[in-house]
C-alpha cells in the first residue's frame, strides 16, 4: 500500500516531482563539478604553474652553507661544482614523472674587448638528453623561461648550433648598455679560453638576468676552464602543495614516525622530491624555491576556497528551492493529508510517506545532477586547463551526503507544517 | 452504558460558544441525525465525538472512555479503531483506485487486504467499479466508495457530515439505504445534517441551534427509507 501511494504521488504530482529533481540535479551538480575539478585542481594548477618556472633549486653542499650563513638565496655563492655528468640521474628518481624541466647552471665572468666584465650564464637551451632509463628528453632555459621576451633576433637553437657553439643571447639592459643588437658579434675572453660568439637573440627577462649574457653550457664551462661543472640546477617538478608534514620532513626527516615517513615518501611534495634528487646528486643540497612553492600553495588554497563557496553557495540555493517546492507540495495535499490523519494516521507514517516521496525524487535528481556535473567539470577542465578532470571515487559518497542533507533540511519546514495540519480544518476547508 | 454520551460539553473560541453545554447520550446500534442551520455547532459537535478536537469542558465518553482526557496520540487511535467517517466532500484520495481508497483505511488501522476491500465495495454496490479512479466515478458512487471505506474496519459508530450535501435525489436514496442497511446489521450511525428529508430517516433527530440541543425529536414511524416531498 505504501509503495502504491508512493507511485501514485510520483506519478500524480510529476510535474511538481520534476522540478524538485530538477532543483536537486543542479545543486548535485554544481557540487560534483566543484568537488571534482577541486580535488583535481591541484596537479592543474601545479601544471600551469610551471610556466613560471622551476620551483627546486640544486646546490653543491658546500655553497648551501655558504648562502645559509650568508643569508643569500639565489645560488650566487660559488666555491664548489656539481657534476653536469649526473644531471641525467634526476629522471631516474622516484618522482622521476613528476620532473617537467630541468636545466643546469654555471655562472662565468668574462671580459669584453674593451675591458668590460659581462656577467655569462652558462646553460640548456632546448637541450636533448638520453636518459639511462632509455627514454629521451628535451629541456633546457626554454621552456623554463618561458616569460622571457624576446625583443630581437631568435632563441638559440642548441640543435642547430651543436657542433659550432657560437651563439648567445643577451639580456635587452645589457644589450643597450653595450650598444649590441641581434646578429652582432661579440668577443669574450675568459679566465681560461677566449670565444667569439654571435648574438641570436635579446630578452627581457625583467630582472637581474636582463644585465647577463646566457651561452651555451660547454662554451660557458670553456670560458673558466670549468668542464663538466655545474654550479646550480633548476628544477621544474608536479609537486603537492606543503604542509606541517612535508616542513617538518625537510627540516629533519629523523623526527618522523615510520608511518609519516612513508606518507612524506609516498606523497609528491617538493621537499620529499627535494630528498630523492640530493641521493642522487653527489654532494648537493637540493631545497624548494619558496616563493614559488608558496605561491602554488596560496593559488591553489584560494582556488579551492572559491570552490567550496561556490559549492556551498548553490547547495543553499538547491534547499531553498527545495522548501519552496515541497512546502507548495505539502499545502496543495493539504486535505490527503488531513484524511490520512482522519482515518487513522499518525504524524511519523505520514511525515515517512512524504520523506520517502522527495528522497526518491532527489535520488533520481542526484544521480542526473552527478553526471552532469562531472560533465560541467569536463567542460570546466577542458576551457581552464585544457584538460580532462579525472573523476574520483570521493565524490560519489560526498555528493550523495550533500544530496541527502540538503534534501533534509530543505523539507524541515514542510515537514514541520505537516505535523502542526490538523484534519479538522482541512477537511471541512477551514 | 450508552456507547457515547456527552456531558455538559462547552467549545469556546474566545467569546463564542460553539457548544454550549451539551449532553446526550447514543446508545449502541441506534441511528441519530444530528440537525441544524449553519454555524449551529453541527460539525464541531461532529469533530469532538470524532475524536479530532477536544472540548474545552465537559466529558466525552466513548466506550466508557473519556476521550476529553486522552492525548493527542492516543485520539488519533481510537478515531482509527472505533470511529468511521465520511465526509460531504468524499474525500478520496485522487491518484488511488476505489479499492485502493478503502485499502488505505485498513493500511492505517492493520493490514490492507485487497479481498476484503472488493467485499466492503460490493456492500455498497461498485465491486464492478474497484479498478476505477475517483475520477472516473459519479458523486454518488464517490460517497459510496467513502461509506465502504468507512466501515471496513467494522466501527462502533459511523460518523457521517452531511452525506448527501452534494447527491442528487436518487444517490441521496442509495446512500440513505446503504445507512439502513448499516443499521440493521447493528452499526451505530450518527448523521450530521441540514436537510430535514435525510434527518427524519433517522430514529432520532437531534436540533442543535447556538451551539445548544434545543429539541428532540423521536421518530415513531422509524422505517429507514427516505421519502420524498
Amino acid at each position: 500500500m505504501f509503495l502504491r501511494m508512493i507511485r501514485g504521488t510520483l506519478f500524480r504530482q510529476w510535474k511538481k516531482m520534476l522540478m524538485i529533481a530538477f532543483t536537486i540535479a543542479l545543486g548535485a551538480s554544481l557540487a560534483s563539478a566543484m568537488l571534482s575539478v577541486m580535488l583535481d585542481v591541484g596537479d592543474k594548477v601545479n601544471q600551469e604553474l610551471k610556466t613560471y618556472g622551476a620551483n627546486i633549486t640544486v646546490v653543491p653542499k658546500e655553497n648551501s652553507v655558504l648562502s645559509e650563513l650568508y643569508e643569500v638565496e639565489d645560488g650566487s655563492v660559488q666555491g664548489a661544482y656539481l657534476n653536469e655528468e649526473e644531471l641525467g640521474k634526476i629522471k631516474t628518481i622516484f618522482w622521476a614523472f613528476n620532473i617537467v624541466d630541468f636545466a643546469p647552471f654555471v655562472n662565468v665572468t668574462a671580459s669584453l674587448d674593451d675591458g668590460t666584465e659581462v656577467q655569462c650564464v652558462g646553460s640548456w637551451f632546448d637541450h636533448h638528453m638520453d636518459l639511462p632509463t632509455g627514454e629521451t628528453l628535451d629541456t633546457g632555459i626554454a621552456s623554463m623561461r618561458s616569460w622571457w621576451e624576446l625583443k630581437e633576433g631568435s632563441w638559440l637553437d642548441e640543435q642547430l648550433l651543436a657542433d659550432t657553439a657560437d651563439a648567445a643571447m643577451i639580456g635587452k639592459d645589457l644589450a643597450e648598455k653595450l650598444g649590441l643588437s641581434a646578429g652582432d658579434k661579440i668577443h669574450l675572453t675568459g679566465s681560461a679560453s677566449d670565444r667569439e660568439l654571435r648574438i641570436a637573440g635579446v630578452y627581457d627577462a625583467g630582472g637581474t638576468e636582463d644585465m647577463q649574457i646566457f651561452l651555451q653550457l660547454d662554451t660557458a664551462q670553456a670560458l673558466a676552464d670549468l668542464d663538466g661543472c655545474v654550479d646550480k640546477i633548476e628544477v621544474s617538478a608536479l609537486t603537492t602543495p606543503e604542509n606541517e608534514l612535508s616542513e617538518r620532513a625537510a627540516k629533519d626527516p629523523s623526527s618522523l614516525t615510520v608511518a609519516q615517513m612513508e606518507t612524506w615518501t609516498c606523497t609528491a611534495y617538493a621537499s620529499s622530491i627535494c630528498y630523492e634528487i640530493q641521493q642522487v646528486i653527489t654532494g648537493s643540497v637540493a631545497a624548494p624555491v619558496r616563493q614559488v612553492a608558496d605561491s602554488e600553495g596560496a593559488i591553489l588554497g584560494k582556488t579551492q576556497l572559491l570552490m567550496i563557496l561556490i559549492t556551498i553557495l548553490s547547495l543553499i540555493g538547491a534547499a531553498l528551492g527545495i522548501c519552496n517546492l515541497v512546502t507548495a507540495s505539502v499545502m496543495e495535499r493539504s486535505q490527503e493529508i488531513g484524511l490520512m490523519k482522519a482515518i487513522g494516521a499518525q504524524n511519523l507514517s505520514v511525515a515517512l510517506l512524504v520523506l520517502c516521496e522527495i528522497f526518491l525524487t532527489a535520488i533520481v535528481g542526484g544521480i542526473a545532477g552527478f553526471f552532469a556535473g562531472f560533465g560541467f567539470a569536463q567542460l570546466i577542465g577542458h576551457t581552464v586547463f585544457g584538460a580532462a578532470v579525472e573523476l574520483k571515487p570521493m565524490v560519489v559518497p560526498i555528493v550523495a551526503v550533500l544530496v541527502v542533507l540538503v534534501t533534509l533540511i530543505g523539507s524541515i519546514p514542510a515537514i514541520r507544517m505537516l505535523l502542526g495540519l490538523r484534519p479538522t480544518e482541512v477537511l471541512h476547508g477551514r | 452504558m450508552s456507547l457515547l454520551e456527552l456531558k455538559n460539553v462547552y467549545k469556546i473560541y474566545g467569546d463564542l460558544h460553539a457548544l454550549d453545554n451539551v449532553s446526550l447520550k447514543v446508545e449502541k446500534g441506534e441511528w441519530v441525525s444530528i440537525m441544524g442551520p449553519s454555524g449551529s455547532g453541527k460539525s464541531t459537535m461532529m469533530n469532538i465525538i470524532g475524536c479530532m478536537d477536544k472540548p474545552s469542558k465537559g466529558e466525552v465518553l466513548l466506550d466508557g472512555v473519556d476521550i476529553a482526557k486522552e492525548p493527542k496520540k492516543n485520539l488519533t487511535n481510537i478515531r482509527r479503531d472505533k470511529i468511521g467517517l465520511i465526509f460531504q466532500q468524499f474525500h478520496l484520495v485522487n491518484y488511488l483506485t476505489a479499492v485502493e481508497n478503502v485499502m488505505l483505511a485498513q493500511y492505517y488501522h492493520s493490514i490492507p487486504d485487497e479481498k476484503e476491500a472488493l467485499e466492503a465495495l460490493d456492500r455498497v454496490g461498485l465491486a464492478d467499479r474497484a479498478k476505477h479512479l475517483p475520477s472516473q466515478l459519479s458523486g454518488g458512487e464517490q460517497q459510496r466508495v467513502c461509506v465502504a471505506r468507512a466501515l471496513i474496519n467494522y466501527p462502533e459508530i459511523i460518523l457521517a457530515d452531511e452525506p448527501t450535501g452534494n447527491l442528487d435525489e436518487a444517490n441521496e436514496e442509495v446512500v440513505v439505504d446503504l445507512f439502513h442497511k448499516l443499521h440493521n446489521e447493528g452499526t451505530t450511525l450518527i448523521v450530521v445534517t441540514h436537510d430535514p428529508e435525510v434527518a427524519e430517516v433517522a430514529q432520532r433527530t437531534l436540533v442543535l441551534r447556538s451551539g445548544k440541543l434545543s429539541k428532540e425529536v423521536v421518530n415513531e414511524h422509524f422505517t429507514g427509507k427516505i421519502h420524498f416531498d
